[in-house]
């Protein structure tokens, strides 16, 4: 097609620089008054350019909120999501595909179910269920009568399995893989077997290394996925050294009585989006197969 | 028998016993030992953190607690009735219908126009693509506290152009503002989602029939209404569901770090209002019977979204 249509071409640009305007303004915002102290954000109207205070307030943000370590949580968390969904996932996914056993399909469809509630309308009993995970056990003995194995109490709140563990609980990435394997072809597994392969030796040497570019796609949303987690950590958390730097900006936020601290608040606001933003604009290839392949 | 190596009994042919399992390989194996141990450990947190919880929120739906956990009574659908009398809760729904239409309907409609224009366009595709998928990276709390930073009535920039224009804008009094607040939060969050899948999708559309259609001399924009749109009509029912999945689980950060349900429960969402019963109020009962509506209609969207996917699959858009 040698279409010349000049007029579309220049609106279509506006529409795409309004869009990016609508996106980057807040963003510059949020940097705008990062770099401001008290009494410029007071000011009316707001500066549009930055002020100098910007490291004087990520020194406050990082005193007074114990930022430092928060961020490091949010990096232990979503590193933790990612490799630990990852790799069960993976496993999983090549037992249902490439293995004849009994109940195959069941365990399959038991991994199906749980793509279907997501934690937020599960909250209070998995919230139980990290709080103390020998619940399952303390009921079953309070039902057979054995009493020994009731008040048995392992609490993961505040710890990193408690953030991590019940995150990894979901069969997205189970059944991402499921789809690739199957497009595999079967040639493979053939030629492994005739060179005398066993299953381990098949998974580690082919079928990894095919699914490299599904993995390095997948491992971007879900360390995106775990560092932006919100409702979860709020729940597990309750000091203030092991909640993650998403919940900590929570903290930060303005209170009813006393000077509003916006210019801290949006100080640690960016460096909170900071690392998934480098994330994605470093990775935009991958990261865009990631989804639309995944369709999550 | 002793040790065999499942990969001898690995067969070759297309379901020795003349019928094909669905999902399962032409060739693998027959070992059961192995595969139990991969799945074990997907099963086994599964188990503790999805079916145990699950099925306790569907008994705790029949049961009343006490604050405290002391004792447990079972009543039966009572606090079903007693949710559905309630009127908090049937405004709290009326709230989340309006939100999530508004944002699916912002959402949509600004990405399918960014996403036309991406289309169209030949030069700096892959910078105005990179610059709109900025959004995803960033926490939708964090979404949340920027919108609600920008329309701060005391310190906001935008809050000052509208009150500017006349408006009176103050999300923290005035109920409706708190939801447009919120709506625009999470359509700012989401747009670059929908963006995406549309850029892919138009992508897709095979260039044979657009250029047939330009040769019968259909402009851009007729092109795209009248052929483009329709071939990517799945994506579009696609991305429907997902908004409306969105709209009512994963918006919890933005409600709580913006309005916190406020102002007198004006956006207090069906998500949110699980929490702030279960959390807040520590109402157990309550909060477990939300829970139980709340996943019959997960369950609903779940089933709508996996036909669409695999509409989208066979489309191969």
């Amino acid at each position: 097609m040698n279409e010349r249509t000049p007029v579309l071409d220049v609106v279509c640009h506006l529409i795409l620089l309004a869009g990016a305007a609508l996106v980057c303004l807040p963003i510059y915002f949020v940097f705008v008054t990062g770099t401001l102290s008290q009494q410029e954000i007071m000011r009316v109207p707001m500066s549009w350019l930055p002020g100098d205070q910007f490291f004087v307030n990520l020194q406050t943000v990082r005193r007074s909120a114990n930022f430092g370590r928060l961020l490091l949580n949010s990096f232990i968390v979503a590193c933790g999501i990612t490799i630990g969904k990852l790799s069960i996932s993976v496993i999983a996914a090549f037992a249902v595909t490439y293995f004849r056993f009994p109940f195959r399909m069941t365990a399959f469809w038991l991994i199906f179910m749980s793509l279907m509630l997501p934690i937020e309308v599960r909250i209070v009993p998995t919230y139980e269920s990290a709080a103390n995970v020998a619940l399952p056990l303390n009921i079953l003995g309070s039902w057979l009568g054995v009493q020994t194995l009731v008040d048995l109490d392992w609490n993961l709140v505040n710890t990193y399995p408690g953030l991590i563990l019940p995150l990894i609980a979901s069969a997205t990435a189970t059944f991402l893989f499921r789809q690739f394997f199957l497009t595999v072809p079967d040639e493979l597994c053939e030629a492994a077997r005739i060179d005398g392969a066993s299953p381990w030796q098949f998974f580690r040497l082919i079928l990894l290394p095919l699914s490299r570019s599904n993995i390095v796609a997948l491992a971007i949303i879900l360390f995106l996925m775990g560092w932006n987690q919100y409702l979860w950590p709020l729940l597990m958390t309750t000091e203030q050294g092991m909640t993650t730097a998403v919940i900590g900006l929570k903290k930060l936020l303005p209170q009813a009585d006393g000077l509003p601290s916006w210019h801290l608040l949006m100080n640690a606001s960016l460096l909170t989006m900071l690392p998934p933003a480098i994330v994605i604009l470093l990775l935009q290839r991958w990261f865009v197969k990631g989804l639309v392949d995944s369709g999550k | 028998m002793g040790l065999r190596w499942p990969f001898r009994r690995l067969s070759a042919k297309p379901a020795d016993d003349g019928r094909a399992e669905s999902g399962l390989k032409r060739a693998h194996f027959k070992d059961w030992r192995l595969p139990f141990w991969l799945l074990a450990p997907q099963l086994f947190v599964l188990l503790l953190f999805f079916f145990i919880p699950s099925i306790r929120a569907l008994i705790q739906a029949f049961q009343l607690t006490d604050p405290f956990g002391a004792t447990t009574q079972w009543v039966g659908f009572q606090n079903f009735e007693r949710l559905f009398r309630s009127g908090v809760y049937w405004s709290s729904v009326q709230v989340t219908v309006l939100f999530t239409i508004a944002q699916n309907v912002l959402t949509l409609s600004t990405a399918l126009l960014l996403a036309f224009a991406t289309n169209h366009i030949l030069r700096g595709r892959g910078a105005y693509r990179t610059v709109l998928l900025l959004p995803y990276a960033i926490a939708p709390a964090i979404a949340g506290i920027m919108l609600a930073f920008l329309f701060n009535p005391r310190v906001g920039p935008v809050a000052h152009m509208l009150q500017g224009l006349g408006l009176d804008w103050d999300p923290n009094r005035n109920s409706s503002h708190a939801l447009a607040l919120i709506v625009m939060a999470a359509s700012w969050k989401h747009i670059c989602y929908n963006y995406i899948f549309l850029v892919a999708a138009l992508l897709s559309v095979p260039h044979s029939i657009l250029e047939s259609a330009y040769l019968d001399g259909a402009g851009p924009i007729q092109r795209f209404l009248r052929i483009s749109l329709p071939m990517i009509a799945p994506t579009l029912f696609f991305l429907i569901v997902i908004n409306f999945v969105y709209g009512l689980f994963e918006t919890f950060a933005i409600v709580d770090a913006t309005t916190r349900g406020g102002p007198a429960g004006a956006t207090s969402i069906l998500a949110y209002k699980v929490y702030q019963d279960g959390f807040v109020t520590l109402d157990l009962g309550s909060s477990a019977a939300q829970s139980v509506v709340l996943m019959a209609l997960a369950l609903f969207l779940t089933f709508a979204q996996f036909r669409f996917i695999e509409r989208r699959v066979n489309y191969s858009v």
